[in-house]
């Protein structure tokens, strides 16, 4: 039973799901809100499952002094600094505000650090381009000179470049012209073979095709 | 030397990058920006609205994703202000009405609306952020009301004016998408376009527009910005300078450095091939 | 014909209002009111149609009309539209809505089903107004089936009975072909390096919730790699950003280790839940790296734009990669900085392909068949559409 019930809600939730897109009729039409709706509860819980589940990981951590046990003390220090103020300092409900303690360290903590971590990306996509754009192949050649016209074209210094070149032809425009027919083609491939894909799997989670995911073969 | 080369060790390109990124903030000097016509069309659709049209701002992104983001924000909303077009801005993402009062900050910060700053329930309304992703979409499609009953500053959303005869996308003249990623501009074409038929521009980053340029084509979108270069053109366009042309410098040496790269890397690669 | 707004017309109330309301209630666009010297009246909005929208759950109507002609751009002072709404086709109009100048049509969605209402559409220019006959009735209704959505339902049915066909068929023992998958065949020769190295693997099963097929698929997949890491007996660590995730692939990998006869190997620990947040999640897993140096690094589910700060620290570790997903935009650079990537919908066939499970298999040939027919209603598409005999495209759109 500890398969089968399982088996059987991920069914009804399905078929439900796929019959409310196509009966607008009550009660189909308040099905999908409402399923949404305990989607949502049971995420708003998770989030205390996880909070206790790394609060335990890393006190564990700290009580074996395991390997790199000291940052299981930022890690726990990070969590109180926002959860105390928050819960207890920023008025309550309303601990969005301008002005709260919460808010203060959203601006001047959470804020920066996400949007450091964010500006990484620009220094990595320029070390893993120096690795992966080499023209060892044909095809590698044919990216690698895509990746030239649209980093150039991009940027206003591409059409400064190629101002000697006819209209039409100018780095912005041939970059526009990538982006547009080769990039969108690839893209669409893609995207059909992943919604199919998508439905296939979906189908095979209804059915009870595909048990894996809880913990069965 | 060339072996060498190859290994080179990436701090050593992110030194090159910083520097690239740095020095052009403190140089001044300007630059043709070219309009794409996915941008253009954005531009084209806010021209052919007439004054005290309706435009649906939603902020999908959050602070990492606003230094690309929030200058196309702040480029249309003064557009929309200056031709007395009425905001309304809600946001799929926790940190997304908070991004718009930045963006309105910004706004009334800049002298052309010193006289005339854009007011509360007149100009702009904030509906604040609502959870429950693409189905919040869904629901704004029968009830705007009913799926925001409360404004970003509490106030009941049938209390406010310019709420008023605002029902669903039908009373919605244009809607401006800003995203970063889920729930964004692809949750917003299958529901507010495929099914409700509203008119969509979006604003992307730059890592995420190649996903949504199938949508331009097929004429789900009404325009499409991505990342700092998008947001330089719609500057342009609405002639409004700020953060996306003067940081289009950094942009521009931060390719070429990439570019200059991939050269050596290159020739590196053939050199030592050819021994 | 019109009717002024303004303060004018209250100096000659309350004289007049009782007439002009007596002549408004019953004739509701012939009022006669003294014009407003600056500006004429507009002409009324004409051809109003009000109808029950269709393919809907009721309770709404939808009201169409052509402009008025003084509704262009150049007329600043055209202000828009008002709607009001009657059970009554002469009396007891209230407004309802407002359009702006441009548009012509509006849903009211706050009927009773099966009450007739009688809509009128006023034209508002200045301080002016005139007003349309009345048009209906019309009352609203819910619909059993969506007739707009009847493409999607065949499309629905012809992929999926296909695929339940398919399936059918493996399952009495037809031989199916499917394709090498490089990425997945370098999994055995991944999780064997990190064993010979004696260092750990590490499985990231992406940035969101069981709710995303992506993650359910990379849970799956995660589920075999747990098999090889308990034969081999190599240490595995799988760091989530969602606490469902963490319970689903505690699950998983128990159940694989038990399956493998090595219960004892598998601990609770081994998969640990970091934050929801993004950039958080990243900058952990990046202090994971550097300060573990795994051998192997698994990415596989739905990534957002931490997927390189992920690979490139991955890289830059020395570990080898294996990485899938379905998010297009994340593609590019799993391909740059790592070894294998499983691309969009191979992510998918990842667990029938390493299971080898006929009834798997036979779900990934329903899925060719389906893309076959996609194949086919593009070229037909391109043909009909490029010789104009036919917009092709009507067929697709889903309401």
């Amino acid at each position: 039973m500890r398969r089968e019930i399982p088996l059987i809600i991920t069914a009804i939730v399905g078929f439900t799901y796929i019959i409310q897109f196509f009966v607008p009729h009550w009660p189909f039409n308040i099905l999908e809100g409402l399923l949404t709706s305990w989607m949502l509860i049971i995420f708003a819980f998770a989030i205390w499952l996880g909070a206790l589940n790394l609060l335990k990981v890393s006190l564990d951590k700290i009580s074996k002094r395991s390997r790199d046990w000291p940052y299981a003390i930022i890690t726990i220090a990070g969590f109180l600094m926002i959860a105390i103020p928050g819960f207890l300092f920023s008025g309550g409900r309303r601990f969005q505000d301008p002005g709260t303690a919460f808010d203060y360290i959203y601006q001047n903590v959470y804020s920066p650090l996400s949007s450091t971590m964010f500006a990484m990306l620009a220094f990595y996509v320029a070390s893993a381009s120096y690795r992966a754009f080499r023209a060892r192949t044909k095809e590698a050649t044919l990216l690698l000179l895509a990746a030239f016209f649209v980093m150039l074209g991009r940027v206003p210094i591409g059409d400064v470049l190629s101002s000697f070149l006819p209209e039409g032809f100018r780095m912005s425009q041939m970059a526009d012209w990538i982006m547009n027919y080769p990039q969108t083609a690839g893209q669409r491939a893609i995207m059909i073979g992943i919604a199919l894909g998508i439905v296939s799997t979906s189908l095979r989670l209804i059915l009870g095709i595909e048990r894996s995911h809880l913990g069965g073969e | 030397m060339f072996d060498k080369l190859l290994k080179i060790d990436r701090r050593i390109i992110f030194i090159f990058v910083a520097l690239a990124l740095i020095v052009p903030m403190f140089l001044t000097i300007t630059q043709h920006i070219s309009v794409s016509p996915e941008v253009q069309i954005i531009y084209d659709t806010l021209k052919g609205l007439q004054p005290g049209s309706k435009v649906l701002m939603a902020f999908d992104y959050d602070p990492p994703s606003a230094p690309e983001l929030q200058p196309m924000a702040v480029a249309i909303l003064k557009y929309c202000f200056k031709n007395n077009l009425k905001v309304y801005i809600i946001g799929l993402w926790p940190q997304g009405p908070m991004q718009a009062n930045m963006a309105i900050d910004n706004v009334i910060s800049d002298p052309t609306f010193k006289d005339n700053p854009p007011i509360y329930d007149k100009d702009y309304v904030n509906l604040g952020f609502m959870s429950g992703n693409e189905l919040v979409i869904q629901g704004m499609g029968s009830s705007f009301l009913h799926t925001f009953p409360r404004d970003y500053l509490g106030k009941p959303t049938h209390q406010l004016e310019m709420m008023k005869g605002v029902n669903n996308f039908s009373n919605i003249d244009f809607i401006v998408n800003l995203s970063a990623g889920y729930p964004g501009t692809v949750e917003w074409v299958l529901f507010a376009v495929d099914r409700f038929h509203a008119k969509l521009a979006a604003g992307n980053t730059a890592v995420q527009a190649p996903q949504v340029y199938p949508y331009v084509h097929a004429g789900q979108l009404s325009g499409l910005a991505g990342g700092l270069k998008g947001a330089a053109e719609l500057e342009k366009l609405v002639g409004f300078y700020g953060k996306g042309t003067k940081f289009m410098l950094s942009q521009s040496f931060a390719h070429m450095i990439v570019i200059v790269f991939i050269i050596v890397g290159n020739a590196a690669y053939f050199i030592t091939r050819k021994k | 014909m019109g009717i002024a707004r303004d303060s004018s017309i209250i100096r000659f109330a309350p004289v007049l209002s009782f007439l002009i309301l007596a002549i408004f209630q019953i004739i509701p666009s012939q009022a006669a009111i003294p014009e407003d010297p600056a500006f004429g009246y507009p002409a009324p909005p004409a051809n109003v149609v009000a109808k029950d929208i269709p393919n809907d759950a009721g309770k709404s109507i939808i009201i169409n009309w052509d402009l008025s002609p003084d509704d262009i751009k150049e007329n600043k002072k055209f202000i828009g539209y008002e709607i009001l709404r009657s059970t009554s086709s002469d009396t007891g109009f209230v407004i309802i809505g407002s359009a702006t100048a441009g548009s012509s049509q509006l849903s009211d969605n706050e009927t009773v089903d099966g009450v007739f209402y009688y809509y009128i559409v006023r034209a508002v220019m200045g301080s002016m107004f005139s007003e349309s006959p009345p048009a209906g009735p019309a009352a609203s209704s819910q619909q059993w089936f969506h007739l707009g959505r009847i493409n999607t339902l065949i499309a629905l049915l012809v992929i999926s009975i296909s695929i339940v066909w398919y399936i059918e068929r493996a399952k009495k023992g037809e031989k199916l072909f499917i394709r090498k998958i490089a990425g997945l065949e370098a999994v055995d020769e991944a999780v064997g390096r990190a064993t010979e190295m004696g260092k750990k693997i590490f499985y990231v099963p992406g940035t969101q919730d069981m709710d995303n097929v992506q993650t359910i698929a990379g849970v799956t997949i995660l589920g075999r790699v747990a098999r090889l890491t308990a034969q081999y007996e190599t240490p595995l660590e799988v760091p989530v950003s969602r606490s469902l995730v963490m319970v689903t692939a505690r699950e998983v990998v128990k159940e694989a280790y038990l399956n493998s006869g090595r219960p004892d190997a598998y601990s609770d620990s081994m998969v640990y839940y970091l934050t929801d947040d993004q950039f958080g999640y990243a900058a952990g897993i990046e202090g994971l790296f550097v300060r573990e140096k795994p051998a192997t690094v698994f990415y596989m589910g739905a990534f957002y734009a931490e997927s390189l700060i992920l690979a490139e620290t991955g890289n830059s570790v020395g570990a080898i990669q294996i990485a899938g997903t379905a998010m297009p935009a994340q593609l590019p650079f799993f391909i740059a900085a790592c070894d294998y990537t499983l691309i969009g919908e191979e992510l998918f066939a990842a667990s029938a392909y390493l299971s080898k499970e006929p009834k798997l298999l036979g779900s990934l040939k329903g899925q060719d068949f389906g893309k076959l027919c996609i194949l086919l209603a593009i070229m037909l598409g391109v043909i009909i559409q490029t010789s104009g005999l036919y917009d092709f495209t009507k067929l697709f759109i889903v309401r």
